[in-house]
């Protein structure tokens, strides 16, 4: 029964792949991705990857869904002249012929894997003791590979750098995206004012719960984030103008605290990003403490656009 | 098979008829506006049935709140996301 669910699944999934690359509307493909997320999402609860799952329908599904139909809402006016422009023969072949080559080597390599795949899972279960988290996918972050979680916070940062350079020389320092207005008593204003309370809530179980169970900041923040932009999109508040200070040290905040624990540890546990013996479980709460909200504010300031109106 | 298990399957199977029913209703209802109405009635309906069928098989009560929780949530979700839809379906067809 589960396996004819889980084939049924593989295909919907794969169905709804080639859809979205072939679909030639902009937003009907955004919402073949979205779609295709959600599905992503329960395959990864499917393969007890509970942590992906939830990353996937956070970010790979929620987040990038939601920049994709602005994206698509942007490009809505030269919709009509990408659509008539089509690459000629050659370009379309050697695309084809690329693409081929490229699953090909995926397709080896996963064929090629030795049985059974190569794997830590067995060390990282034993030596999950040594770092006080009950969560092992949260030790592997945190303790076993900090250094790939760092540098993850800084790529996001890196990514929400790119959306503001975007901006014109004039808006700079301004405030990111257009000014929302919706009716005051209108259901989104209603929703702005009912979803947000509830959504905290949540966003802090799923990052606090993260030490032990299936959670972390990265699904937190990006809850965090979206509550947010809810009330921006009401236009119950309004987005900070990026010039402001404590923006800047809040967007910053949670990677140096990273890079300060990682770099004492070269003094106290003689390698960077080591902790000292006992204090591992303490080090790994203050460093998500601290990368919750300024991922949250990354996040939610990608999402937000380039500046494109000024301070006042 | 107890009787909690027969309450279950009733349940979900009756909430399984209702998504089959809305998304027949989507695919097959003439405008915006109608597809809508069948979505979300059919979806609320069809989700508060499943989480119901669920509920017996709770591993606590505060899992079962968090079912509960969760199609209220989805009520909200449907009930605005739908209303808001509708909003601007009206706004490009004013004919309705």
């Amino acid at each position: 029964m589960i396996e004819t669910f889980n084939a049924g699944l593989a295909l919907l999934v794969l169905a709804l792949a080639i859809w979205t690359v072939v679909a030639r509307d902009t937003f009907a493909a955004v919402v073949g991705f979205v779609a295709y997320g959600m599905l992503l999402t329960l395959v990864w609860v499917q393969l007890h990857g509970v942590d992906v799952a939830l990353t996937e329908g956070a970010i790979g599904g929620g987040l990038t869904g939601a920049m994709l139909i602005a994206a698509a809402a942007r490009l809505r006016c030269t919709e009509g002249a990408a659509r008539a422009e089509r690459p000629g023969v050659a370009t379309r072949l050697a695309a084809a012929l690329v693409a081929a080559c490229v699953t090909a080597a995926l397709a080896v390599a996963v064929l090629a894997l030795p049985e059974p795949a190569p794997t830590l899972a067995n060390e990282t279960a034993a030596n999950m003791a040594a770092t006080g988290v009950g969560n092992p996918i949260t030790g592997v972050l945190l303790a076993f590979r900090a250094m790939d979680t760092l540098l993850e916070a800084i790529v996001v940062l890196f990514a929400m750098i790119g959306v503001w350079s975007l901006a014109p020389d004039r808006a700079w320092g301004g405030r990111p995206g257009p000014l929302h207005r919706a009716d005051p008593d209108g259901i989104l204003a209603y929703l702005a004012r009912v979803l947000p309370p509830i959504g905290i809530i949540v966003a802090v179980y799923i990052f606090w719960i993260g030490a032990d169970l299936p959670g972390g900041k990265f699904q937190g923040a990006s809850i965090l984030a979206a509550m947010w932009l809810l009330a921006v999109m009401a236009g119950l508040t309004d987005a900070p103008p990026v010039s402001r200070t404590w923006l800047r040290v809040a967007l910053v905040a949670g990677p140096v605290v990273f890079i300060a624990i990682g770099a004492a540890g070269v003094a106290t546990a003689g390698a960077f990003l080591a902790y000292p013996d006992g204090l591992a479980k303490p080090l790994i709460k203050v460093i998500e403490w601290a990368l919750l909200p300024s991922l949250a504010v990354t996040l939610a300031l990608i999402l937000a656009g380039a500046p494109e109106r000024p301070a006042r | 098979m107890s009787l909690l298990d027969l309450f279950t399957v009733i349940a979900v199977c009756a909430g399984a008829f209702f998504f089959l029913a809305g998304t027949v209703g989507l695919l097959r209802f003439p405008d915006a506006l109608t597809r809508l109405h069948a979505l979300t009635k059919a979806d609320n309906l069809g989700l508060g049935l499943v989480v119901l069928g669920l509920l017996p098989h709770a591993d606590s009560v505060l899992g079962g709140l968090k079912l509960v929780a969760i199609w209220l949530l989805a009520l909200l979700a449907s009930g605005a996301v739908s209303q808001l839809i509708a909003r601007a379906a009206r706004r490009t067809d004013p004919r309705r």
